[in-house]
């Protein structure tokens, strides 16, 4: 941000200057295109998070005789723009790419940038939950994304804390507390009464999130692509129902140090937990509260968080193999395997009716069984349209106005106010 | 004439060899070249850098400003259409006052106290000046990451260490995100850390470059070591402090890393953009969002345009008050 990062950044041009000028004669051979028929030696997967491919990848190599490179990015933060680099320059994107909802629906508008994948692999159609392979098409009918997995939600509870307050601890009668969201409130009021004043949740934007993903009708856009925000049902009743829970709130921001921190505190009892959550809370939460934690049903319902596709881009030499990959990637004995090693839940209707699936249980979470559990609420999942700008709306617009009003930086109209006016222009596409 | 005769003149019988003559006039040719040419190649690297990573993006931001460009997709020439929108968008102009904002209270304080702590390293009588020296640059070589996460530590709310100092006198724990003189004091106090033992050095070199007869001459005249400061050190350091000034105001007006990792990544700074700095809403709207990548560009050549203006302000206005 002064001179010597400039002179660092000198520097480093420099040397890049260097080696491009260097590279330039060995440039010409990569660039060759592969004749036609001819089989990849090696095809390359981009991820984020953890997918589990790992020991699936190797069984795909020995079956096909190509190589598979596996490109992980940790964050979602750091994977995003890396994905636009490659689509405005038109180089350097792997063969098959993870896309996560938010991103599919944004690059949804350039559809020209993936390869259509219907003519490439056998007919799916029936094999995945319905809404999930719909929302792999692209507005101009080229399929664009194999399904890989859904963010189910459920609620993560602090058992330990719930008993401390009087609160049942089963899982069965967490789950009858809340049927709805109203009860989900009074089952937290009953907790700060009965902790001395402790905090509930996380957060309202948590909240929120819960209500959004529960698809009661078109959230931030209708099915024209027409912003909404301001008039949309569903949008006022999550919003409603997160207002209404500031009181049993945290105000600990997700992904902020007050949240990672406050697992281990035991600032707030309880979370919103799509499946892929789970070993975040477990992460966050560390090995001496192993136990303490179990999961129970979300009010009101399934809903979904989440969830990913796979797709290849127009730049990939191999359009056809990595068709073949991603098709293999996503297939039911994959799913199940990427589910057992690091948790994506299956969308893959046989791999949901896979009984070692149904049986799963994870141990850091009092052995709930996850598997029955999500797989029960992947079934209540109503399909929603989300919106190109769906995220933007949601990250830019919604939760900051949520966050202003639940830190009483502004009354809950004032809020209102801002989330319709930045929702417009975060919206707009 | 005798002369000529004895040097042999050219026979059309045996006429000599003809290279020697060519030899040497390509040689002067190239010796003329070289004197003429090479000083140009030898600063040939840093302008074709500076073309290609310099100038190259300045010119393609410039162009894509004049577009309704889509990152991934398409674009269309819109003219100035951009620039309109600028001037009349809301959020620009808050991140503007931010920036302003945040820049003040940085830049002010940490060149006093730079000027302060400068003339103190200066002073004959210290011991360990090396020590001293290497210890206030110290900050600047901790990179601008570490140095947002930890100190986005010490200001959280529940459980950061300056709510808890705050605590034993009495001061409810602050959200210092939360507020917009909070989260810029917090923000400049990452930059005042940063950057005050780099000017300081800066500024020491300048005194060290004063004559020390000055200070002899003022110190028979009786002059106290106050006066020789103001009369004798700040003068004199003028063109050091105008350097200072405009490299301060250059990061002050580009600063994105440090709020950016305060507000926990997110670009928007604050839940009502109360520390989004310029940088910020150029990364915003040109990296972000994908659709809007010409309007980032326009917002990048307005931060260019505008610490231009500044940088000049600044620069007057120091030459003047040093008068």
């Amino acid at each position: 941000m002064s001179v010597t990062t400039r002179r660092t950044r000198l520097a480093a041009a420099a040397l890049a200057a260097i080696t491009a000028i260097g590279g330039l004669a060995a440039c010409g051979n990569d660039d060759d295109e592969p004749a036609a028929g001819e089989k990849p030696a090696k095809l390359v997967v981009d991820t984020f998070g953890e997918f589990g491919y790992d020991e699936i990848v190797k069984q795909y190599e020995k079956d096909t005789g190509i190589k598979v490179e596996l490109r992980k990015t940790a964050q979602l933060g750091e994977y995003r723009p890396k994905l636009v680099r490659y689509l405005a320059t038109g180089k350097g994107a792997a063969d098959v790419i993870a896309l996560e909802e938010g991103i599919l629906n944004e690059f949804k508008a350039n559809p020209r940038n993936w390869a259509d994948l219907a003519p490439l692999v056998a007919d799916h159609s029936k094999e995945y939950l319905p809404w999930k392979w719909e929302l792999g098409k692209a507005p101009d009918g080229r399929l664009i994304g194999l399904p890989t997995d859904v963010g189910s939600l459920a609620v993560c509870y602090r058992k330990d804390l719930f008993q401390a307050a009087g609160l049942p601890t089963e899982r069965d009668q967490v789950s009858a507390l809340w049927a709805d969201w109203k009860g989900f409130h009074e089952a937290g009021l009953k907790y700060k009464q009965g902790s001395g004043g402790k905090a509930f949740i996380d957060s309202i934007t948590a909240v929120s999130n819960g209500v959004l993903f529960q698809g009661n009708g078109d959230l931030f856009y209708d099915k024209e692509n027409n912003i909404i925000a301001d008039t949309s049902p569903a949008v006022k009743n999550a919003w409603e129902t997160a207002t209404s829970m500031v009181d049993i709130s945290a105000k600990a921001q997700t992904w902020s140090p007050e949240w990672s921190g406050g697992f281990k505190q035991g600032t707030f009892a309880a979370t919103f937990c799509p499946s892929w959550m789970l070993g975040i809370v477990s992460d966050n939460s560390g090995a001496a509260n192993k136990g303490k934690w179990d999961v129970a049903a979300v009010p009101g319902g399934g809903g979904n968080w989440g969830g990913s596709w796979l797709g290849v881009p127009e730049q990939s030499k191999y359009p056809k193999e990595a068709a073949k990959l991603a098709e293999y990637l996503t297939s039911a004995t994959s799913q199940v395997e990427a589910f057992k090693a690091k948790g994506p839940l299956p969308t893959n209707l046989e791999a949901l009716k896979n009984e070692a699936f149904l049986s799963y249980t994870n141990e850091y979470f009092s052995n709930a069984p996850t598997g029955k559990i999500f797989g029960d609420s992947v079934a209540k999942i109503q399909p929603i349209h989300l919106g190109p700008k769906h995220q933007a709306v949601k990250e830019n617009a919604l939760e900051p106005a949520l966050r202003a009003f639940e830190n009483g930086q502004a009354d809950k109209a004032k809020a209102w106010e801002q989330f319709t006016k930045d929702a417009k222009t975060q919206g707009a596409f | 004439m005798s002369l000529s005769a004895t040097t042999a003149p050219p026979s059309p019988a045996a006429p000599p060899s003809p290279d020697v003559p060519s030899r040497l006039r390509r040689g002067r040719l190239l010796n003329r070249l070289d004197v003429k040419y090479s000083p140009y190649l030898y600063i040939a690297p840093f302008f074709v850098i500076f073309g290609a990573f310099g100038l190259y993006p300045m010119v393609r931001t410039a162009w894509m400003s004049l577009h309704d460009w889509d990152m991934i997709g398409d674009h269309s020439f819109i003219g100035f259409d951009n620039y309109t929108r600028l001037a009349s968008d809301e959020y620009f102009w808050n991140a503007l006052v931010n920036t302003f904002g945040i820049f003040a209270l940085s830049t002010i304080p940490q060149l006093l106290l730079a000027l302060f702590l400068a003339n103190l390293l200066n002073r004959t009588f210290l011991r360990a000046k090396t020590f001293f020296r290497m210890a206030i640059f110290m900050p600047n070589v901790v990179s601008v990451a570490a140095v947002a996460i930890v100190f986005g530590m010490l200001f959280q709310r529940e459980f950061g260490l300056f709510n808890w100092l705050l605590s034993f006198v009495g001061v409810d724990a602050v959200d210092w995100d939360g507020h917009r003189w909070s989260s810029w004091m917090a923000i400049s106090s990452m930059v005042n850390w940063r950057w005050t033992g780099y000017n300081t050095l800066i500024l020491l070199a300048g005194m060290q470059a004063i004559p020390k007869d000055l200070y002899e001459a003022a110190a028979i005249d009786g002059a106290s070591p106050w006066r020789q400061f103001w009369q004798i050190t700040l003068p004199m350091l003028k063109p050091t402090f105008i350097f200072v000034v405009i490299l301060s105001t250059i990061g002050g007006m580009q600063l994105f890393t440090e709020p950016l990792l305060f507000g926990n990544g997110n670009i928007i700074g604050g839940n009502q953009r109360e520390f989004q700095t310029l940088a910020m809403y150029m990364y915003e709207m040109g990296i972000v969002n994908l659709n809007t990548a010409g309007y980032g560009a326009a917002v990048a050549w307005a931060i260019f345009m505008i610490i231009v203006v500044v940088s000049l302000f600044n620069f007057l206005l120091v030459r003047r008050s040093a008068k």
